[in-house]
């Protein structure tokens, strides 16, 4: 059985002035897909994201969330933080922050539970009271990752955040991600220049160049496009 | 000490001011505004000599200066690239203005330094129970946006994914500190104020493991800060500001020479 549509780009534009990021850009994403977004640099993948996340209002076309879908919630893990490395900020602090909302200030026992979860989840127990400043590069993007994922989203978008970590790292936080993509039936839309990483653990790709863009089953992605991506 | 009626005032304003400074501190630090901090206690001197002109009380117009001026700085240095040159320019305006207002009201050199570096002696019991209201609507305001306060300050960048209104929160708690600026005016003056808004909580922040734990620590050395600067302003009869600026100093000081300690271990 086909997962219903989560998300669906209409012939979607970006323009700034004079200068065309992306135009006629059609796309549908189903619940508990795992999409790669690759380009090169400069091709308005961080446009898109920036779109998605409504903080960009397209010029042409639109994006929907599909009502099939109810209450689309969207965890996005950045590759940087610009967090002070003195800051008494707890892991465990950091991923409850991402629980807003018109409360008390303190974290209620149902949401210090919810946080407790998400940093079991994430392996995070043992660095739970660590300030956040003080972990390594991989621990801050799985403690990026956990705050995204507290709200319980349906869609999370990785955009580069894999990029600064070593090989060993990266594996370990995208098997992470595939297994919550399994149990949750989460969608992923992985932002990358990591072609080898998408192709071990992406369902689809779409490949953005300047003024082409492309999609299809990441089986599909062959290093001839890539290549032909890449030197356009 | 505690005989005299303007010392228990003093004490009274001292003990809100110093908790009104060590919450906003932590948010101060938490979003590198200190500067910003410094420019709106010039603006809040600039305010003040506009209400002696005016015929007014000069924390009212110190209120009014600094909450008008959050607003507009708080447009104008949305984007941090340019926040450092509007800041300096609206400082050396609002200081010229300052000068000028005190020039027209005919005020001499000694009524400029009360209201640049503050003074014990001229806080009335009504003066405590203003700075008290309007230290309780910063404190509801503080509590009800605690934990969009807190998101914002301590990781923009979740903040602005998870769409808050980063610009109005930013706005939102700029007026807050202009009005935590012409609380604390009283005692410590215009001039030195940002002492107490940045560097309890800047100290705190390598002491603490977390946030509250932070606020609770800045607040306890702004207390002690402005208690000892009292009681040994009394003593020696030497500014109150000079030893509240001296003791926070030296904690901030020490702070940052056990950090290096630590980090070099």
């Amino acid at each position: 059985m086909t997962n219903a549509p989560i998300l669906k780009l209409d012939h979607l534009g970006v323009t700034f002035p004079n200068n065309p990021v992306f135009s006629d850009l059609n796309l549908t994403i189903r619940q508990g897909e795992v999409w790669s977004i690759i380009g090169k640099n400069g091709v308005g993948k961080t446009t898109l994201m920036r779109t998605l996340l409504h903080q960009l209002r397209p010029t042409q076309g639109k994006v929907t969330y599909l009502p099939s879908v109810n209450d689309v919630r969207i965890g996005y893990v950045p590759q940087f933080r610009n967090i002070d490395a003195d800051y008494p900020l707890t892991i465990r602090d950091f991923i409850g922050l991402n629980l807003t909302g018109w409360k008390l200030p303190w974290l209620s026992a149902k949401e210090r539970v919810k946080v407790q979860r998400i940093i079991e989840q994430t392996g995070l127990t043992e660095l739970a009271n660590r300030p956040i400043g003080q972990a390594s590069g991989g621990e801050k993007q799985k403690a990026y990752l956990a705050q995204a994922l507290v709200e319980a989203p349906n869609l999370l978008i990785l955009d580069e955040s894999t990029a600064s970590l070593d090989p060993v790292t990266k594996t370990e936080l995208l098997d992470l991600v595939t297994e919550l993509n399994q149990r949750l039936n989460l969608t992923v839309l992985f932002v990358t220049h990591d072609i080898p990483m998408a192709q071990k653990y992406t369902h689809q790709y779409l490949m953005m160049t300047p003024g082409k863009v492309e999609q299809g089953p990441i089986s599909q992605l062959t290093d001839d496009k890539v290549w032909e991506g890449e030197n356009v | 000490m505690f005989s005299y009626e303007f010392m228990r005032n003093a004490f009274a304003a001292g003990t809100i001011i110093a908790v009104i400074c060590g919450i906003m501190g932590v948010f101060v630090i938490a979003r590198n505004m200190s500067f910003l901090t410094h420019t709106l206690s010039e603006i809040g001197f600039s305010g003040a000599a506009f209400g002696v002109f005016a015929g007014w009380a000069p924390l009212n117009g110190m209120l009014l200066f600094t909450v008008v001026s959050s607003v507009i700085v708080g447009q104008l240095s949305a984007r941090s690239e340019r926040r450092e040159a509007a800041t300096s320019a609206i400082s050396a305006l609002f200081i010229g203005m300052g000068i000028l207002f005190l020039s027209l009201a005919n005020k001499n050199a000694s009524y400029a330094t009360s209201i640049l570096f503050g003074s014990v002696i001229g806080i009335s019991v009504s003066d405590v129970r203003q700075m008290l209201w309007l230290s309780l609507v910063v404190l509801i305001v503080v509590f009800v946006l605690y934990r969009f306060l807190k998101f914002d300050s301590f990781d923009h960048t979740g903040a602005r994914v998870k769409g808050l209104w980063t610009n109005a929160l930013s706005i939102t708690f700029l007026v807050l500190v202009a009005l935590s600026v012409s609380v604390a005016a009283q005692i410590v003056g215009s001039l030195l104020i940002f002492i107490l808004l940045t560097l309890p909580a800047a100290t705190a922040k390598y002491f603490a493991h977390t946030v509250g734990g932070m606020m609770v620590l800045a607040i306890a050395l702004a207390l002690i800060g402005v208690w000892s600067g009292l009681t040994l302003s009394y003593f020696t009869n030497y500014p109150v500001s000079f030893f509240i600026a001296a003791i926070e100093a030296i904690f901030y000081f020490v702070a940052l020479g056990w950090q290096r300690l630590q980090t070099a271990e």
